[in-house]
Parts: C-alpha cells; sequence; structure tokens
C-alpha cells in the first residue's frame, strides 16, 4: 500500500522527508473532525445547515463534537436536546474538553432539556401567560411549533453585553418531534423559520439530527429528511457497515458538501470516511486503513 | 466393542455394541460436551443472562422487550426483573392491563440462596463433568491452550441472583418490600387535567399514578431529609396491547399512532430525574404499523426482542435443538458516553431448563451428518440476517467488502 495513492487525509505533505512508516502511522493517525470538515475552532463557518444523518447506527457522537467545536469556538450557541438529560451530555462534553455548566452559567450556551421541559408542561403549575413552554405542541392541539421556534429566535438574539461569535443552533434530534405528535409540514416550517432567522439574519449556523433509513416505513419521517437534504449546505451521513458489525470499525461516514446549492453549475463533492468511536474522541481513516487491519 | 479404527484417541467410552449410528452417537456427545464445557460454561458470564437475572438494566433507564409470540418468555423476563428488585430490597411498582398486579407478585420465581443454588448448579455441573477428558484433550487439542474457565458461578454471584422456575416465591419474602400496582380497570375515571394531554387515557392515568408515587416516595431527591435512598423497579405488562385502550395492534394506521411515543417519551423523563429502572413488555409482532415500532425503539434505551421456536419451523430445526428460541438486541443504550459497551457476540438464544432460564451465545451442534447438507448452510445464511446488533448493521448488502 503506497502512502502516496491515499485519500485519507488532505493535510498531509507529500513532499516531507518521512520514513515510510512514519507517513504511515500518520495516514492512519486520527484526522481531526473539522480537519474533514474544512473549518476550524479559530473561523467556524457563517450562514450554514449541517445536516446529521444516521442510518443503522447511532449518529450522537457528530452532535457531541458539534457542541464541544462552536462552544470552543466562542459561539453562542442553542441546544435543543429532546432526547438525552443535561448531565449526559455534560459528562460527554467534559471527555471532550469543554464545561456545558459553565458555560450555561456564562450564557454562552442556552440548553432546552426536552425532557424535564415535557415533564414541567405536563405535571407543573399552570404557566404564566408570558412565558409559553416551548414544547406547547404537546398539550394543544395544533401541532404547530411556534412556541419552539419563538424559544430560538430569542435565546439566539445578540444582547448587548456579550461578544460571543456567530450563533448556532443544535438539535438532537428532530425526529423525535414526530413522534411527540408535530405534522411534518410543522417541523419543516419550523426549521425554515430558524433557517431564515438563524442562517440568514444572524449569519449563524444551525446543526440538526434526523434518522432516517432506505427501508424505513416511517414515511413521515423520511419526507422530512428528503426535504432537508435538499436545503442543506454540508450533510453528514453516519452509516453502519454494509457487511455488519465490526469491532474496530464502528461505522463509514459520508461527507456531502452540496456546492451545487450556491453555484448552479457545480457539482456535490462526496467523500467517503471510515470511522470508529473512542472513549474520548473519534478517529477517522479512509476505507480499509483501519489501524487493525494494517 | 467399538471399532478400534475410529475411536482409540477417546478412553473411558462405555462399551455398546458397535454399528455405525451408535458410535455416530457417542462422538456427537462426547464433541458437545467438550464445546459444552468450554462455552455453556463461559456463557454464564454473558451480560445477557446477568440482564435475565434483572441486574443489568442502569437506573434511569428503559429496558423494552418485544415480546415473543405467546408472551411466555418475555413473561419469565419481567418476572426475574421483579424478583430480582424483591431479592435486593427495591420498591416495585407493577402495571397491567392484563394481569391483576397481586397475581403478577403471586406468582414470581422463588431465589435461590447460598445453600441450595450451589447444590442446583452443582448437579447440572456434574453432568457435564462425567465426560472426563480433565488432563489432555485428544481430538479437540487446540482448546488445550485457552484459559481454564471457573465452571462453578460462584465468582460472579455478586451481581445478580439465581432463581428457581419451579418454586414460587415465599410470600413473607414478597411482603418484606413495599409495592405499588397499577390495575387499569381498577383506576379511577381520569381528572380533567389531562384532557390536554392528548394521549390515551389509559397511558394518562398510569404516568399519572407514576408521577404521584415517585415524588410522594422521594425518588426523585425532592425529599433531602430523607437518608436512605432507594431503587423503584417499574415494570409495565403489554404496553400497546388492545387492553390498554389502544388500537395500535389492531389497526393500521391506528386511531391515535401518537400515544404510545408520547407516553414513552414523558416517561423517559421521569426516569432520567428519578432513581428508578424500568422493563416493559410490548406485543410488537401484533403491531401492524412499523413506523410506529421504529419510532418505539428510538425512544428506548434498550431494546431486545424474543423470537420463540414454538409453531414455527425451526423448532424441528436441528441447528436450533438446543434452545428454545432467539435473542434479538435491537438497541443498546449509549449512557454519558461516546461509545456503548458493545459485546462481541450478537449471537443469543435461549433455553428454559427445568428450573432456569439462560440466554447463550448461539453455538451450532457439530456437523456430524453423511453429507455435510448445504440447506442447513443457507437456513443459517439466512437466520444470519436476522441477528442484529445495537451499534452495527447486520449485513445488508451484497457486498463482501466496505471498500
Amino acid at each position: 500500500m503506497r502512502p502516496g495513492t491515499s485519500r485519507g487525509s488532505e493535510q498531509l505533505n507529500p513532499g516531507t522527508a518521512a520514513a515510510p512508516r512514519s507517513l504511515l502511522q500518520r495516514i492512519v493517525g486520527s484526522i481531526q473532525a473539522h480537519e474533514l470538515l474544512g473549518a476550524s475552532p479559530e473561523r467556524p463557518d457563517a450562514g450554514k445547515f449541517t445536516l446529521l444523518r444516521d442510518t443503522r447506527t447511532d449518529g450522537s457522537f457528530l452532535v457531541h463534537h458539534f457542541l464541544s467545536f462552536y462552544l470552543r469556538a466562542g459561539c453562542k450557541v442553542c441546544f435543543v436536546a429532546l432526547l438525552q438529560s443535561f448531565s449526559h451530555y455534560s459528562i460527554v462534553a467534559q471527555k471532550l474538553g469543554v464545561n456545558l455548566a459553565a458555560a450555561k452559567e456564562q450564557g454562552q450556551l442556552v440548553f432546552l432539556e426536552g425532557l424535564k421541559s415535557c415533564l414541567d408542561l405536563l405535571f407543573g403549575e399552570e404557566e404564566q401567560p408570558g412565558q409559553p413552554s416551548p414544547l406547547q405542541f404537546l398539550s394543544g392541539s395544533s401541532g404547530e411549533l411556534r412556541a419552539l421556534f419563538d424559544f430560538v429566535r430569542v435565546s439566539l438574539t445578540p444582547c448587548a453585553q456579550a461578544s460571543w461569535k456567530g450563533p448556532v443552533l443544535l438539535v438532537d434530534d428532530l425526529s423525535v418531534l414526530l413522534s411527540l405528535g408535530a405534522a411534518p409540514v410543522a417541523v419543516l416550517d419550523f426549521i425554515h423559520y430558524c433557517r431564515v432567522s438563524v442562517c440568514c439574519q444572524l449569519q449563524g449556523n444551525i446543526v440538526v439530527l434526523v434518522h432516517s433509513s432506505e427501508d424505513s416505513e416511517d414515511e413521515e419521517n423520511e419526507l422530512v429528511v428528503n426535504s432537508l437534504c435538499h436545503h442543506s449546505d454540508l450533510i453528514l451521513w453516519a452509516e453502519g457497515l454494509a457487511t455488519g458489525f465490526c469491532k474496530d470499525v464502528h461505522g463509514q461516514i459520508k461527507i456531502i458538501k452540496r456546492l451545487s446549492l450556491r453555484q448552479a453549475a457545480e457539482q456535490d463533492q462526496v467523500q467517503i470516511y471510515q470511522y470508529k468511536i473512542q472513549d474520548r474522541n473519534v478517529t477517522f481513516f479512509a476505507r480499509g486503513l483501519s489501524a487493525a487491519v494494517l | 466393542m467399538l471399532n478400534q479404527g475410529r475411536c482409540t484417541y477417546v478412553p473411558a467410552l462405555p462399551r455398546r455394541s458397535s454399528t455405525i449410528d451408535d458410535l455416530k452417537i457417542q462422538l456427537e456427545t462426547i464433541l458437545a460436551a467438550l464445546f459444552d464445557k468450554q462455552i455453556h460454561c463461559k456463557s454464564r458470564r454473558d451480560t445477557a443472562s446477568v440482564m435475565a437475572a434483572g441486574g443489568g438494566v442502569a437506573v434511569g433507564t428503559l429496558l423494552l422487550i418485544e415480546e415473543d409470540k405467546y408472551g411466555l418468555y418475555s413473561n419469565l423476563l419481567f418476572k426475574y426483573f421483579l424478583a430480582e428488585g424483591i431479592v435486593c430490597g427495591h420498591d416495585l411498582f407493577v402495571a397491567s392491563a392484563k394481569e391483576h398486579p397481586d397475581n403478577i407478585l403471586k406468582e414470581l420465581p422463588a431465589p435461590l440462596l447460598d445453600d441450595t443454588y450451589r447444590k442446583e448448579l452443582g448437579d447440572e455441573a456434574e453432568v457435564v463433568n462425567s465426560e472426563d477428558f480433565q488432563d489432555s484433550m485428544k481430538i479437540a487439542w487446540r482448546y488445550q491452550n485457552l484459559p481454564k474457565i471457573e465452571a462453578s458461578p460462584t465468582t460472579y454471584t455478586k451481581f445478580g441472583h439465581y432463581y428457581d422456575l419451579s418454586k414460587k416465591m415465599p410470600p413473607e419474602l414478597c411482603q418484606s418490600v413495599k409495592w405499588h400496582s397499577f390495575y387499569l380497570h381498577e383506576e379511577s375515571s381520569f381528572e380533567p387535567k389531562m384532557k390536554a394531554w392528548n394521549m390515551n387515557s389509559g397511558y394518562a392515568r398510569l404516568l399519572q399514578s407514576l408521577q404521584r408515587i415517585i415524588s410522594q416516595e422521594g425518588f426523585d431527591g425532592s425529599d433531602p431529609q430523607k437518608k436512605q435512598r432507594n431503587v423503584l423497579r417499574i415494570g409495565i405488562q403489554s404496553l400497546g396491547s388492545v387492553l390498554w385502550g389502544d388500537d395500535v395492534c389492531c389497526s393500521d394506521p391506528p386511531e391515535d399512532p401518537h400515544s404510545l411515543t408520547k407516553f414513552l417519551y414523558v416517561l423517559r423523563g421521569l426516569l432520567r430525574k428519578s432513581l428508578s429502572a424500568c422493563i416493559i413488555t410490548v406485543p410488537s409482532h401484533l403491531i401492524q404499523n412499523k413506523a410506529i415500532m421504529e419510532r418505539v425503539t428510538n425512544l428506548s434505551d434498550m431494546v431486545v426482542g424474543l423470537e420463540s421456536f414454538i409453531g414455527s419451523e425451526r423448532e424441528t430445526n436441528p441447528l436450533y435443538k438446543d434452545y428454545h428460541g432467539l435473542v434479538h438486541v435491537h438497541q443498546i443504550p449509549r449512557l454519558n458516553s461516546l461509545i456503548c459497551d458493545v459485546s462481541d457476540t450478537k449471537d443469543l438464544a435461549f433455553r428454559l431448563k427445568r428450573k432456569l432460564f439462560t440466554i447463550e451465545r448461539l453455538h451450532l451442534p457439530p456437523d456430524l451428518s453423511d453429507t455435510v447438507s448445504r440447506a442447513s448452510k443457507q437456513d443459517l445464511a439466512g437466520s444470519a440476517k436476522l441477528l442484529s446488533s445495537g451499534c452495527g448493521a447486520v449485513a445488508t448488502g451484497n457486498q463482501h467488502l466496505d471498500f
């Protein structure tokens, strides 16, 4: 296997006079997730809609990555966490080097814990008229996500004293809204309003996680996912391996840069890597170059 | 008189008439014993079998069991979970629309306490040891180098207990813990506030009852005075069946497709904020709308499906002759970490012995037929498609390589 032919890492400089073995080591070494995406904590993107998609596997490691990435970059983050509790994200973020509780206290992170909010809505006292619950659609009959959008808008509106970099909306995960009774059109409307408000007006970013599968029978979900795919600037698609379970390679990730969205004649750029999730980070490598194989 | 040419390697065989079939049977028994000695003992360590004793559900999470066709084995797991709760001294909350919880608690299996279980399991271990090839293995000599595995389960009984299914739990042991019951047909009609929930009234009442118990008994830490913190084990039987007033099991599309998923979401919220662990059995084979099952799987932490061989062609399939059914792990929880705890083996099967229910790694009996039949291999490949894992895929593509 010649190092020069690998597609593993664009950051490698082929001109370096390195012994073949160490070059090989660098190929299989961990490529940082943000290197793959061409972004760095010093200059995060602006106005981008990133769709995280998973099929037959759990793509939540991508959510953890983006959360810690944007917090380290100094952006103001509004995290709509529908599926897990705050402590879960906090513990994982600590392993990735970010303190969520501190970020929340400083006002850098606005955290909507869906589970807690739902309990407050259903079992809590009568709500004050000025502060509707973000998950109000659960108890109403309208199924509209207006209250959720208002929550997002208010949290990301820049306030006078703080000087965070661009706002970011992170949603984990959108498929849960469908399970809770929101109509697919309502979900798409919510995303559309968020895009206008966060991406266009505030020049921020949106990252959304959805589940999907080719042979899924959940048509509403597939409708939402397909529609979002058409409107995304970047799609990160984590899939389980087609050949079955493997201990050393947990799955493959397809990175689709949708250049055709901005410019008519451009073609989408697709890159495929495989990954292995470890306790404190995720290593990416070119297909077939897993450390276990070499 | 044994045919010397075939069996010189095997000492201490009983004298039998030397037909080919007899020799085959003897060889099969010996090889089976050899395999069993290595793998059967190993299987007791399987986390899945520990889970069967009810000890393996993390606090704050939900274990969803997809019932087998007649609900026999899922009921067993349900009872194991509750029995383990009683032995550990946890509080119980049992909810059902089918059987009255009092009756469920009367039917729990009796625990095997220290002296008795050693004897019970000692009997079984002796049967295995009677094929005595301790010192050197002549046929399966490659296995000689594997680390010796403890035959008796003494080393890992700290976690979980063993139960005797042929005996019932003594009533005084049942009364030693505090337990709450929810039998749908005895509950009073719902309060007006729940009308705004947009949920099936049976589920809404169950949630109300659960929330009340959790806050009154202090499982959510709301009572700082309480020094002794205990765990609440929640068991909900046959959720989604018609008896709960939900038609998700009998019509497609159901009248209210979101009730079940909303219930699971609110339950998840209650579990996460309290010291409780929950087991739910769902008759998923009756649910017509597969989209709902996909959503239910996403909303649960751990999902295990039981497939029993009763009434299916697998009952007579020689590949599965030692087992009563398969265990499919559809989802495993990813708690507080990027990775999940994936075990090496994905192929699990269960069997119900006279007194014990075990989940073991699926291993095939040795293929000793005259002609190695292709039919059985294809059948196995077909069944391999059903073996799925929690965080990887079942082999779906036609390709054999991923790159």
